[in-house]
């Protein structure tokens, strides 16, 4: 091999190198930080897609309606819990939260959370996100909350308080 | 009548916008002098029409009249004069008018300052131009007209500004953002009209050079605005999100950054030029589909203020002409561009070279992280979140070679050059390093692995740039760019260190707490002092008194959760104590049932320093703009075409 092709190869080796570590490293973290979305009926029921539910311990992103009422402070803490269904859902998923929920959360909206699923209908949350105006609603959430926008709490059987489903 | 008058403008601008397009275009093909000369006026008259339509918007809400819908929409007697003014680019219509205004400022600039350049050259560079223009405008026109009334029932009150736009931060963030990713559109057009013409030679990176610094530093100033804005006004201490509009203002950013270093390969050496023409392609694409995730609404993000399905169609489309059409001419022309310049694998132009792949590797990750989740739900596989965690990962390996190749790389020539002939000034740099990193290290008592590695590979990059000042003979003789070019690196290796020690070192406590409770935080002593009720000039709010104690220094803080009552929204006004070594951070989060509030105590150290770099940046932009190396071009063809 002469000097200038040995050159070469050795430019070409390290590019493809370079090439293989990045592209390696960059699938790595995807697989590491990937978080699919869940509504609540598909944390139960599995995802509309493709069927599969997610497992405990899963690091995930669900979205849904806050149930009137269910929101409950426990101890001396920032503690929070809450329940969260959608318009398939017949049960609700409980978030478990400990930290400072967002300026625009409240009973009967749709909010979104972060978190690891612990047992196959409580969630942990790390962080909760409410949507940011009147109008907004992140694409994902609207399309869960799909025929049940213009149902007024009280007369949605998903929605009803837990305590209050029998006086229907 | 005003508003109608602003939608004529408007109407006429459009036209105009499709005669800027076509007829110099044709006149320079054909020789034409008299379409040629049309150019000019056409770009005078379209900026004074838009001009005109900006002025009527601003009278309409300066006015308050109520019956033009956006301003309905957007703001509210109750609202101060300024925030009226500035809720002109508050809303969807309102930005892409602001988006076609800096359009037209822009061509308008590159019309005055390019007298000296080939008329035939500058009617191809206006008349591409005027086809960007006149998608938007259209676009403004046909899905988003600020000027439609609400006739014959207007309102009596308008529903508001978003209170999170009520804030100094969004008055001149949006024009910053804008000037930056628009002035892309110049460089785009200088690319695009050299391939059509042919004449892709170093004249052409002369003159892209001054518009890529412009646009550059511009967007650098938005996209610094913008992180500070959240800073203090989202109520979280977050600087940076990843969110996706976020890094719809980074990947140009990136393109940009990349470009800025091509073209100075391109200008000084004539290499890399079918390259530098592609990321010139590049950065104003990405400025595009920057707008198009931002206005489409088609994106997961919390920024995602109004949008329309249809506008996002448009823009597709739109994208895909501009782009697609680019792209083709480059596929076409860009064989017949050859760099006959030669250099060695030790190189400048070869480290300059690694600086933009890894650039393009950075912009390419981004883009991945941005665009995936879209695919994966187009493709019917369900929604997925691509996190923070996974852009910080790979930027703190992706940082590893960027900065060891950032400081080596001014020392080094052009065309060939050893690495035996640095090895001195490389120790003398290690040695420096390792003691500036020291002098960070003991004090700060550091104890995250990633902090001192983003600290250590800082501090390199401002030692060997510091290094390579000192070596030039005459330190006092240096060009200006020279001098942008060390307030770039340095800015660049100050926002590191910012990023490492905020990153990593932040203390961030969420507490229940009750008037006149304190608590103990890295040895300040926070005491939530009292809660009183207040009343602002558009909404009330409980504001929290707190003070801070360490030794003999005290701060009172005052944090703010206000209520706005047209839109019933809730926002967090945050109490900071604003320091170059530390910032103390106070935001009332909720109230709970007995009295006491969910309140956040950060102590930040060095989060200054991010936006310290950015400035540093934005500096460095302007040290080279003031280079009188680009004014002697503007005098030196000027005096010949006068002598002509």
């Amino acid at each position: 091999m002469n000097p200038r092709r040995q050159k070469r190869l050795y430019t070409a080796l390290v590019l493809v190198s370079g090439l293989a570590i990045t592209i390696g490293l960059v699938l790595y973290a995807l697989k590491e930080n990937i978080d699919l979305f869940y509504t609540p009926n598909e944390i139960v029921n599995g995802k509309k897609e493709t069927g599969i539910k997610p497992q405990i311990g899963q690091r995930l992103r669900i979205g849904g309606m806050v149930v009137e009422g269910s929101v409950k402070r426990l101890g001396n803490d920032l503690n929070v819990q809450f329940e969260l269904a959608d318009a398939q859902s017949k049960q609700n998923i409980t978030i478990v939260y400990d930290g400072i929920l967002p300026d625009l959360f409240r009973e009967g909206q749709g909010i979104v959370a972060n978190g690891y699923l612990r047992t196959p209908t409580q969630v942990e949350a790390f962080e909760v996100l409410a949507k940011h105006d009147e109008e907004y609603m992140p694409p994902d959430l609207a399309e869960a909350m799909k025929g049940i926008k213009h149902v007024k709490p009280e007369n949605n059987p998903a929605l009803a308080k837990p305590d209050a489903s029998g006086a229907y | 009548m005003i508003p109608e008058i602003g939608h004529f403008a408007l109407l006429i601008a459009l036209v105009f916008a499709c005669c800027q397009s076509v007829l110099p275009l044709i006149g320079a093909q054909k020789n034409n002098a008299d379409l040629t000369a049309l150019a000019k006026p056409l770009v005078y008259a379209n900026f004074a029409l838009l001009t005109l339509a900006m002025i009527c918007l601003a009278w309409a809400f300066y006015f308050n009249d109520f019956s033009v819908t956006y301003v309905a929409m957007n703001s509210n007697t109750q609202l101060p004069w300024y925030y009226r003014l500035s809720a002109l680019w508050g809303a969807h219509e309102g930005s892409l008018l602001l988006w076609v205004w800096i359009l037209s400022l822009w061509t308008t600039a590159v019309a005055i300052f390019s007298r000296s350049l080939d008329d035939v050259d500058i009617a191809r560079v206006l008349a591409v131009m005027g086809m960007i223009a006149v998608g938007f405008i259209a676009f403004v026109v046909f899905t988003s007209n600020p000027f439609e009334r609400t006739f014959p029932n207007f309102p009596v009150d308008g529903r508001d500004l978003n209170p999170l736009l009520q804030d100094f931060g969004l008055i001149i963030h949006p024009p910053m953002l804008y000037m930056g990713y628009v002035g892309f559109s110049v460089v785009f057009a200088f690319a695009v009209a050299a391939l059509i013409s042919g004449k892709l030679d170093a004249t052409w990176a002369r003159w892209s050079r001054p518009w890529t610094l412009s646009a550059w530093g511009f967007l650098t100033m938005g996209i610094t605005l913008g992180s500070w804005w959240a800073y203090y006004e989202l109520g979280w201490g977050g600087w940076w999100f990843w969110d996706p509009v976020e890094n719809a203002s980074f990947m140009p950013w990136l393109a940009g950054t990349a470009l800025i270093h091509s073209l100075s390969v391109t200008e000084k050496r004539g290499a890399f030029k079918s390259w530098t023409v592609l990321l010139a392609i590049s950065a104003f694409s990405l400025s595009l589909l920057g707008t198009f995730l931002v206005r489409s609404g088609i994106l997961v993000s919390v920024h995602a203020f109004a949008s329309d399905p249809t506008r996002g169609l448009f823009i597709l489309i739109y994208l895909l002409i501009v782009i697609g059409g680019a792209l083709t001419l480059y596929a076409m022309r860009a064989s017949t561009v050859v760099s006959t310049h030669r250099y060695k694998l030790f190189s400048r132009e070869v480290l300059l070279f690694i600086n933009n792949v890894l650039l393009v590797v950075a912009l390419v990750v981004v883009l991945l992280g941005t665009l995936l989740p879209l695919v994966h739900k187009e493709l019917g596989l369900g929604s997925i979140s691509i996190g923070a965690p996974f852009f910080n990962q790979i930027s703190s390996i992706w940082f590893i070679p960027f900065s060891i190749v950032l400081g080596i790389a001014p020392l080094i020539r052009w065309k060939q050059d050893k690495l035996s002939r640095h090895n001195k000034t490389l120790f003398t740099g290690l040695v420096l390093t390792l003691l500036l990193s020291l002098t960070f290290y003991l004090p700060l008592a550091l104890d995250s692995a990633l902090t001192m590695s983003g600290i250590v590979l800082a501090s390199w990059i401002i030692c060997l740039t510091l290094l390579e000042v000192i070596k030039n003979k005459s330190v006092k003789k240096l060009s200006l760019s020279h001098w942008g070019m060390v307030f770039g690196h340095l800015g660049f290796a100050v926002l590191i260190i910012g990023i490492a020690v905020t990153q990593f070192s932040t203390v961030e406590k969420n507490l229940r707490m009750k008037p006149g409770e304190s608590v103990n935080i890295q040895g300040y002593d926070f005491t939530f002092e009292s809660i009183d009720f207040v009343k602002g000039p558009n909404y009330s709010a409980y504001m929290g008194e707190f003070e801070v104690v360490k030794g003999n220094s005290q701060v009172h803080l005052h944090a703010e959760k206000r209520y706005y009552n047209v839109q019933s929204n809730v926002m967090t006004e945050a109490g900071i104590d604003a320091g170059l070594w530390r910032d103390l951070y106070v935001a009332l989060g909720e109230s709970l049932d007995d009295g006491s509030w969910g309140v956040r105590l950060y102590v930040k150290p060095f989060v200054r320093w991010i936006w310290l770099g950015g400035i540093l940046m934005v500096v460095a932009a302007a040290f080279c703009l003031a280079d009188p190396r680009y004014r002697s071009i503007l005098a030196a063809k000027l005096t010949t075409s006068k002598a002509g």
